[in-house]
């Protein structure tokens, strides 16, 4: 089934809830919002016709230009985004989902936004949602065990936002 | 309510387990422990010599390959998407090129002798990485022999290798657009003679491993894992493909079959899912040894050994296209990247490796995200599942048969 497919069946469903979608882009993809994730994603893997049943990718996608003169001229605004890459083994079809988060919540530099965890769907959700909060600072609501996956545990930040600050020194390992 | 006079049968062998249990104790297997395929890091909780938990720790090798990748342009990165799957660094090279080929809208004018050349390579380099899968699984179950006997056919590999692009490990060949250089004079020929090499070699290797009675002890019916915690976990690969069985209908679940690229749909092939039953290996009928069920490590090993004949029939078809095939080794890719998203998948060695390059709104010659969804990742994450309530000595005989390579996991 082609996306162009895939995306009534999900409005004819959601309605409203489908806060986005983008069928020109090279892989089409809808945007739904955190609190609608869980549902959307249950519908799209136990569907009979769309059956996404691998978890291929999470990825968490910062955007923003940490440089001010660039700024205006970067074509978005600040924001996070969180991708789930969709692969069906019945139907041999794949789907692009999307959450679009503020950088921070509530606007509070250092608190990180939040999106419900999809580990009670997909196993493979566990490990690629560690990945994504340990780089890219999201935090799992729901999450079994959100911790740092690739990174030390005493890590500070998460280092794929574009305003990280590379450490000076790590345990005594010079940095810079 | 339970009366005085209990009948002496119920003292089965369950309570005499029982009685033996010891305290639990953490094992910690590794990032040094040279059957973990690399910094592995395994902390096993045992119970006498029975694993009831493993918890992998991964990060040792982490490079910060997707942060490198926001700063620097696709083709600068292309050398590093060689350290990532470093035994198969062609399909890192041709995954990170298709996706990058993808996002500016390449994909349908490569050339048709750059797609050609990336099929001879992209299927030399599997065969070179199922030699080491399978000598280094030999290696983890104790045998010695098979690893000499496969590096000694994968430095051939490496040798031609070396002509088309002068490195040996990381080779940084096959780029945005195409291939770095054409094939290099009478390489063709060189490659058929290694081929003819190779052949007769694959039934020693049989002979060797699959059929061997101690490894088909050490493997059959081992590390089961069921197509639903295959797909659940997103594993892929010989890993996938070992879980599935064509009488059920499965499909021949390989991206170069389901979503062809590069022309793969033009060659003849068929990819390797169990049964083996109606797979001809020199002329004799197979059976799986006894004891050997799908979804065992037997059967991911039997997948590699398999896809190793496939790959030599690929690279033969791409031998025979070569001198006719139309076009240039390589078509010049924009300078900048246009905006938007573009996620690739191609099916490496090891599974399905995936690249997600996302171009800046106001064009850069700079992608603003490069993610690297790794199959060994996925893979490896099964591992606390197909390892329970197996004994301490099964651990590198499981672990082996995923086969991972630890710069993919970590990057």
């Amino acid at each position: 089934m082609k996306a162009a497919e895939i995306i009534p069946i999900l409005e004819e469903k959601f309605g409203d809830r489908i806060r986005g979608k983008n069928l020109e882009a090279i892989d089409p993809f809808v945007v739904v919002a955190p609190s609608d994730l869980l549902e959307v994603a249950r519908f799209l893997r136990d569907d009979s016709r769309l059956r996404f049943d691998i978890l291929n990718c999470i990825s968490g996608v910062d955007y923003l230009e940490p440089d001010p003169k660039k700024a205006p001229k970067a074509g978005f605004e600040p924001h996070m985004e969180v991708v789930y890459h969709l692969q069906s083994f019945t139907h041999r079809h794949r789907f692009v989902l999307k959450v679009i988060l503020p950088r921070w919540k509530d606007d509070k530099p250092g608190e990180l936004p939040e999106v419900p965890s999809v580990t009670s769907l997909w196993r493979a959700a566990d490990w690629h949602e560690r990945e994504v909060y340990d780089l890219s600072g999201v935090w799992f609501t729901g999450h079994p065990n959100l911790t740092r996956i690739l990174l030390s545990e005493d890590w500070v930040g998460h280092p794929l936002r574009k305003d990280y600050e590379f450490p000076l020194e790590y345990h005594g390992i010079r940095g810079r | 309510m339970a009366t005085a006079s209990a009948p002496k049968k119920t003292q089965d062998q369950t309570v005499v387990e029982f009685d033996v249990r010891t305290d639990e104790m953490l094992v910690n297997m590794g990032p040094q422990h040279p059957s973990t395929h690399g910094v592995l890091r395994l902390v096993l909780r045992t119970d006498g010599e029975v694993v009831s938990e493993v918890t992998p720790h991964l990060g040792y090798l982490h490079r910060c390959a997707e942060k490198i990748g926001e700063n620097v342009t696709p083709i600068q990165f292309i050398p590093y998407t060689d350290r990532m799957d470093y035994l198969a660094a062609m399909s890192m090279n041709l995954g990170y090129s298709l996706a990058v080929e993808k996002l500016c809208g390449m994909t349908d004018k490569i050339p048709e002798k750059a797609n050609v050349i990336r099929v001879i390579i992209a299927e030399m380099g599997r065969i070179a990485s199922h030699l080491v899968g399978m000598g280094a699984y030999g290696l983890d179950l104790g045998t010695f022999s098979p690893f000499l006997y496969a590096f000694r056919e994968r430095e051939m590999i490496l040798d031609l290798f070396e002509e088309v692009c002068g490195a040996r490990l990381t080779y940084s060949y096959i780029t945005i657009g195409g291939v770095h250089d054409d094939l290099p004079e009478g390489w063709v020929e060189r490659c058929r003679q290694f081929l003819d090499h190779l052949d007769p070699r694959i039934a020693e290797y049989h002979a060797l491993l699959t059929t061997n009675h101690i490894f088909v002890k050490r493997t059959a019916n081992l590390g089961l894992l069921t197509k639903e915690l295959a797909l659940s976990h997103g594993c892929s690969g010989p890993m996938l493909r070992g879980s599935l069985d064509h009488r059920n209908g499965d499909p021949d679940w390989d991206l170069r079959k389901l979503e062809p690229y590069c022309g793969y749909e033009k060659y003849n092939f068929r990819a390797a899912v169990p049964p083996f039953d109606d797979w001809d290996l020199g002329n004799r009928t197979w059976e799986p040894p006894k004891g050997a069920v799908i979804g065992d490590a037997w059967h991911r090993f039997m997948v590699r050994m398999l896809e190793v004949v496939e790959s030599i029939k690929l690279v033969r078809q791409g031998l025979d296209r070569y001198p006719g095939a139309q076009g240039s080794h390589r078509l010049e890719p924009p300078r900048q990247l246009p905006a938007g998203e573009a996620y690739a998948e191609t099916e490496c060695p090891r599974g399905q490796m995936g690249f997600y390059v996302v171009g800046r709104p106001a064009k850069d010659a700079v992608p603003l995200r490069v993610r690297a969804r790794s199959s060994s990742f996925s893979n490896l994450s099964v591992t606390d599942e197909i390892c329970r309530n197996c004994l301490i000595a099964d651990v590198p005989a499981i672990v082996g048969s995923i086969d991972i390579v630890m710069g993919e996991i970590d990057r």
